[in-house]
């Protein structure tokens, strides 16, 4: 009765429109995006999903107004098979709503950064009528990523999960004919396949986990699950919470499923942004929240989640490091800050790590569409210097003419036609500090925050995972300390790589800063990686973020500010950025010239370069033998031993047998044709035989006469 | 009076005369010949029956047979007198096939 008098009182009635305002947003231009220009294309999908925003403002106002009380919206009956009953039903609550406020706010702003991003790209790559179709996918994942936060039960929850994952898919392979630099190739649809396959592996350990569940509950509803979770053996927990942590591994990127999401960086910039750093990724971390009531059950299970967390946080630290691709270095960075993530989850420290998520939905989608602005910039550089040859060199520019082809001329280097330019490698940059001031500060505040200097957003979410591991989970606590320490080291190495030193590419000494649409969306961002970390302070009288999320989640611990932590934390940090400054800062790289770190740690440094050869080691542990596998199976088993043998002669054959030798032959030749001739042949040579009778021998017949006469009379007389 | 018997006899004689004369003869004169013989054979065991009876259906019979023979030998002798314009022969084997 407490419920329905909130829904009264409160906005919740709003809810169904989180999911519907993107929606009609995307129908709009769908139905009619042909007719508008650029600006209004962007103007309709940034406003809807302002929208879903201000829902989610209204929502989270709504749950403070009603002291936290979560709240059911039913919307509508979906499955109802005997005592099976699935409804698509939302469920506002305060963890729910804090999610829906990212996604939506981050994705808002997102948006309208991608208006300004999106514009420049389709002209880079030629073909401005992708622009539409862009954002009908960015509304339809935001629309994906409601439901997925909204849904009242775990099913709900998995139409989300594959529905943004669709998404992702789609907005990889958005440029899906050419590779990252515009060649023609299969690049980028190879690597969206491969984020979808890798998902669907994640995937199948959800569906198990909800096929367990269902076997154990009956039901996929979050309140009935919980409520009937303690009364069933500690080992069917271990077993849902475990097949879970597969389907959090694929999504949210943790080892052994996490190699999609660098390659996932052949999207574009804002996709990256919105889906592969700031909120699809945390899907997985939310999950794990959402089930907290499950995973408090069993600790064994919560052990291994926070030990994968934190594995995968060092492991893509160091991967970080010896990357060049300055997305490359985000998206492993992301892979590391989701361990983090994971691992705060994993201990138990559900509000560390939903302040963590929080943070770095700031401050990652900062770095990165900063980034991509750097890239932009880059671009700009390129062109104009490429025009200024045009002018000088008319020479250069009729050799490099003969390699023009649609994709590919727009990224012509003048110097060395054979060589495409790549605006996304860190080694064509350097310097841009003078020429993108702009986007240098931005990316200065990202960095900051990202590896955990007072007082950004980072250090205090990241510093309330550290403390919470060093209380419980030593192993952790070491494993995740080394991890910052990486990721203060590769963010120092990245600034100073891109930012400092001289230009080493002309296209980036004529870099260009970018235009308000695309710089204004990051002030914001920056602000809030400033100030984000004010949501949950850790001193008496602050903990927000905790408290509002006691409201859903039991037994909150509120740690006060641990100084030795803290300052152990910052001290790594700090001397990481020296020691980056040490080897990137002090002599800036120079053009052509190998990465310092290369001599010193020699193969270990190739390791870091090659991504530790994880993807060659999938493709020879596991993706070579399914090829080899499928191979045999299409060759030997289904082609040789099926179709050859088995239908060819076994039943091809024996059918032609049947028909050529036991029914032809033998049934219809020997047996029906055989007594239909003999029937004509016995006619024939009765007649024969009888045609000898008839000789037209007058005397002949008449002795037959005269025989048949003495036979009768002979018979009449013997009688 | 002569028994019947001999009447009979002479007629099975006749008889088998007439047979053996269609039989083994090839002039259908011959043949037309024999069969008279046959047939007025039958005509004398039928009389001689008819006497010994007392009864004159069997003279009547012989009349018929008479009249029916006389008849038969005329259209008989007709087709002879025919094949023998178109085959300049009478020899009934040669008569053995419809086409003429």
């Amino acid at each position: 009765m407490q419920l329905s008098e909130t829904v009264h009182t409160g906005f919740f009635f709003l809810a169904p429109w989180l999911v519907f305002a993107p929606v009609i947003g995307l129908l709009i231009n769908i139905i009619f995006g042909g007719r508008f220009s650029e600006k209004v294309i962007g103007t309709v999908a940034s406003l809807a999903s302002g929208a879903s925003f201000v829902v989610s403002v209204l929502l989270a106002w709504s749950v403070a107004a009603g002291h936290g009380a979560a709240v059911t919206v039913p919307f509508l009956e979906w499955i109802h098979i005997g005592s099976l009953e699935l409804d698509w039903a939302f469920r506002v609550d305060s963890l729910s709503t804090t999610m829906m406020l990212v996604v939506s706010g981050v994705g808002t702003l997102i948006h309208i950064y991608a208006i300004g991003y999106m514009h420049e790209d389709v002209r880079f790559k030629q073909d401005p009528g992708r622009f539409r179709r862009f954002f009908v996918f960015l509304n339809l994942f935001i629309a994906m990523m409601m439901i997925l936060v909204s849904g009242d039960s775990y099913l709900m929850l998995f139409v989300g999960w594959e529905g943004v994952g669709l998404c992702s898919f789609l907005l990889i392979g958005f440029w899906y004919e050419m590779d990252t630099l515009g060649r023609p190739s299969w690049a980028n649809s190879n690597a969206a396949k491969k984020a979808f396959v890798t998902n669907r592996v994640g995937d199948f350990g959800f569906l198990l986990a909800a096929f367990t569940m269902f076997w154990a509950f009956g039901s996929f509803q979050f309140d009935k699950v919980f409520e009937a979770a303690p009364g069933v053996a500690p080992g069917v927990i271990v077993a849902i919470t475990l097949f879970m942590l597969i389907g959090v591994a694929g999504k949210s990127a943790q080892i052994p499923l996490y190699v999609w999401l660098p390659d996932a960086m052949a999207g574009p910039t804002p996709v990256s942004a919105l889906i592969h750093a700031a909120t699809m990724v945390t899907a997985g971390v939310y999950l794990i929240t959402r089930s907290a009531e499950l995973y408090m059950l069993v600790p064994q299970a919560q052990y291994i989640v926070a030990m994968t967390g934190a594995i995968t946080a060092l492991f893509a630290a160091t991967i970080a490091v010896g990357q060049y691709d300055i997305k490359k270095v985000l998206a492993y960075s992301t892979i590391s800050q989701l361990g983090f993530m994971v691992a705060a989850v994993g201990m138990g420290a559900f509000v560390a790590g939903m302040f963590h998520l929080v943070t770095h939905a700031f401050f990652k989608a900062l770095l990165f569409l900063s980034a991509g602005s750097v890239i932009l910039g880059l671009e700009r550089g390129h062109h104009h210097a490429e025009r200024a040859h045009a002018h000088g060199d008319e020479h250069g520019r009729k050799k490099g003419k003969h390699t023009l082809s649609k994709a590919s001329g727009k990224k012509e280097e003048s110097h060395d036609e054979h060589e495409v330019f790549d605006p996304g490698d860190m080694r064509n940059m350097g310097g841009l500090r003078k020429t993108m001031p702009v986007t240098f500060w931005l990316y200065m505040i990202g960095t900051l925050a990202l590896a955990g200097i007072v007082p950004f957003a980072g250090f205090w979410s990241k510093d309330e995972i550290l403390l919470d591991a060093k209380l419980h989970y030593p192993a952790v606590y070491v494993l995740l300390s080394v991890a910052a320490f990486f990721t203060a080291f590769y963010m120092g190495r990245q600034v100073w790589m891109v930012f400092f030193g001289e230009p080493r590419h002309e296209a980036a000494a004529h870099a260009e800063e970018s235009k308000p649409i695309i710089t204004a969306p990051l002030m914001v961002l920056a602000a809030l990686s400033l100030l984000g970390g004010a949501l949950n302070l850790p001193f008496e009288g602050f903990h927000q973020l905790g408290h509002w999320l006691e409201y859903t989640l039991k037994e909150v611990e509120a740690l006060p500010l641990n100084l030795q932590v803290a300052g152990i934390s910052t001290l790594l940090a700090l001397f990481a950025i020296f020691l980056s400054w040490l080897i990137y800062g002090r002599n800036p790289l120079r053009a052509g010239q190998p990465d310092p770190l290369k001599k010193p740690l020699g193969f270990i440094f190739t390791g870091m370069e090659n991504k530790w050869f994880v993807d060659e080691g999938y493709f020879a542990v596991i993706i070579n033998p399914f090829k080899k596998l499928s191979q045999f199976l299409a060759e030997v088993i289904d082609w040789r031993f099926w179709h050859d043998w088995f239908h060819e002669t076994v039943i091809a054959g024996t059918y032609n047998w049947l028909s050529n030798t036991a029914l032809n032959l033998y049934a219809d030749q020997k047996g029906i044709d055989a007594f239909a001739n003999w029937l004509g042949t016995a006619t024939q040579s009765l007649s024969g035989a009888l045609r000898k009778v008839q000789n037209g021998f007058v005397r002949s017949y008449a002795l037959s006469v005269l025989l048949g006469v003495v036979l009768i009379l002979g018979y009449l007389i013997v009688k | 009076m002569i028994p019947v018997e001999y009447y009979i006899i002479l007629s099975a004689i006749l008889f088998a005369i007439g047979v053996a004369g269609v039989l083994i003869r090839r002039n259908a004169l011959i043949i037309f010949m024999s069969i008279e013989l046959m047939l007025n054979a039958a005509n004398l065991a039928i009389v001689a029956f008819s006497s010994v009876f007392n009864s004159f259906s069997g003279q009547v019979f012989v009349f018929f047979v008479i009249a029916v023979a006389a008849a038969e030998v005329a259209v008989g002798l007709a087709l002879i007198v025919e094949i023998f314009k178109t085959k300049h022969s009478i020899d009934v084997d040669q008569m053995s096939s419809l086409k003429g």
